[in-house]
């Protein structure tokens, strides 16, 4: 059979499939594995899968995963040139610490530049961002939400900020990367702008580890996520649920229906489990968490 | 028969998630899922043949296979070299004393996480995965705490850059969200261990750039398999052939 005969068939209804998937030659090496690889009841599923590849994302996705990335983004950069412009009265340590606000703030930014050129090459103009559009005490515009301190000379809860900041870009990312699954070039520059923000996320968790406050009795913050635990203790419960709206879901164990705790007989414990893996959010999870951050 | 009611209902439910989504008028629609529908019986008598990923292992090397099952074939294998050396690094005598016990709390969580990606891929390939591999680590000191550390480096950030180019390759929305998953937790990793040797190289994109990283836009490593698979050669003694990989 023929699967030439299918792709035949829906080239009858739309003339244009080729131009949706890669090419005539590329879809049959998409399919040449079938035979080979899968069992002949997952073919209605893989042509499944690769129609919705060819039809499912569309250029509208492309163009709004990359302006919600545009804000988070803003809301990163505008963040770390606030700590950097800040640094005399802030209380991050002048060395490493600051060197390592200072590196960060260069990649949000960055991030802010990228991703405004290729929106500008999709023929989307982005919104302004500036300073004045975010609060970052979360309070919506008021300055006086649950994380005013963090410029007040208070390195432990800026530091707190900046991890949840980190690891929620993280989730944010990867949440909205398989709407992007039809534009290879902008899947793999989110992908890249992603790992980066799982570095800044790793190396502000050591220096929270290192500096040990605001930690949790009994907890190990390590450079990676344990169970749903933030890490943080602020020392307000209104404040820790807000951090946690970043963290619930981390715990998962279990991956494609596959469980990892002592996966294969190895003495994988579910700590370490929960760790292995790192859990997207969705679009409205990620604006929930995001918008006492915003002005307005 | 069975296998017909199984792909029939498969259909019915892959076809109802492309259709929430696509574009198609109605009236293609209509023709279309006709089609599909129609597709599955052919499905069903069909005499599709080919050989088994890992029969010509003899000749032209473990063949990692073609389309999303060679992709995660070609991350399993990865794995395997990954989860190797820490379990090694861990089991020499000198872990103890090279490494402070903040680092050693790391390096060993490090090599489980390792040990779980692999044994993930393992299971979700099922009979389609690749054999064990044969490592080389006749180049690493595993008694010396800098060879380890610069090996640890070399095998995240190439991890990093796998996994960011291999994404697009890949056709299962499901299967890229499992590969960015990874994929972060491998950026964890790398970060920890250029700090470990450097504080603050946790993102060196400029160093990173033979590996695919431009840091005027802010961007990590990314490289395709062929590239990834030539980095990771020397480590690796077991051939392996990814002349079936998707290059799109």
């Amino acid at each position: 059979m023929n699967i030439q005969n299918i792709i035949s068939e829906i080239e009858n209804v739309d003339p244009e499939v080729y131009e949706r998937l890669d090419s005539r030659r590329h879809i049959m090496k998409r399919f040449s594995f079938i035979g080979k690889t899968l069992a002949l009841a997952a073919v209605p599923t893989a042509l499944g899968s690769m129609l919705n590849k060819a039809y499912g994302q569309t250029t509208d996705d492309v163009k709004d995963v990359l302006l919600f990335a545009y804000l988070l983004e803003n809301l990163e950069a505008e963040f770390y040139k606030r700590v950097v412009s800040t640094f005399a009265t802030n209380g991050v340590p002048a060395g490493a610490a600051q060197g390592a606000m200072t590196t960060i703030r260069d990649h949000e930014v960055a991030h802010v530049n990228f991703l405004k050129s290729v929106l500008t090459s999709l023929g989307v103009t982005p919104p302004t961002y500036t300073a004045a559009s975010f609060d970052f005490s979360g309070g919506k515009g008021s300055g006086t939400g649950p994380f005013a301190t963090a410029f007040t000379n208070n390195y432990a809860v800026l530091l707190a900020v900046a991890q949840t900041f980190e690891d929620t870009g993280v989730r944010a990312y990867k949440g909205q990367a398989p709407r992007l699954i039809n534009n290879n070039d902008v899947l793999q520059a989110a992908l890249q702008i992603h790992s980066v923000e799982a570095r800044h996320a790793s190396h502000i968790r050591q220096m929270r580890r290192n500096l040990g406050q605001l930690i949790p009795a009994g907890v190990l913050l390590q450079p990676w996520i344990t169970q749903a635990q933030s890490g943080i203790d602020a020392g307000n419960s209104s404040v820790n649920a807000a951090i946690q709206l970043s963290y619930n879901g981390e715990n998962a164990t279990t991956q494609a229906s596959v469980p990892i705790t002592n996966i294969g007989g190895q003495m994988i414990a579910a700590n370490e489990a929960s760790e292995a893996f790192d859990e997207p959010l969705t679009k409205a999870e990620i604006t929930a968490i995001v918008n006492p951050f915003l002005v307005g | 028969m069975d296998i017909l009611k199984r792909s029939e209902k498969q259909d019915e439910h892959s076809l109802l998630s492309d259709l929430s989504q696509q574009e198609l008028s109605r009236r293609k629609f209509l023709r279309f899922s006709g089609l599909v529908g129609a597709s599955a019986v052919v499905v069903g008598g069909a005499g599709l043949t080919g050989c088994k990923k890992d029969d010509d292992s003899s000749s032209n090397g473990t063949n990692l296979g073609s389309g999303d099952v060679g992709i995660l074939n070609y991350a399993y294998a990865l794995e395997q070299l990954e989860a190797a050396f820490y379990t090694q690094v861990v089991a020499n005598g000198s872990f103890t004393t090279n490494f402070s016990a903040l680092e050693q709390e790391y390096i060993k969580d490090v090599r489980d996480h390792e040990i779980a990606h692999r044994e993930f891929f393992k299971a979700a390939l099922g009979s389609n995965a690749i054999q064990a591999l044969e490592v080389d680590f006749s180049s690493i000191d595993f008694s010396n705490r800098s060879s380890v550390l610069t090996t640890a480096k070399t095998f995240e950030d190439l991890g990093v850059a796998a996994y960011n180019g291999a994404g697009k390759l890949l056709v299962s929305t499901d299967y890229l969200t499992i590969a960015g998953k990874i994929v972060s937790v491998e950026a964890r990793h790398a970060a920890l261990f250029r700090d470990l040797l450097s504080n603050g190289s946790f993102a060196d994109l400029t160093s990173l750039q033979p590996l695919g990283a431009d840091n005027a836009k802010g961007l990590d490593a990314a490289l395709n398999p062929p590239d990834v698979l030539a980095a990771a050669s020397s480590y690796i003694k077991t051939k392996i052939n990814a002349s079936n990989l998707p290059t799109s």
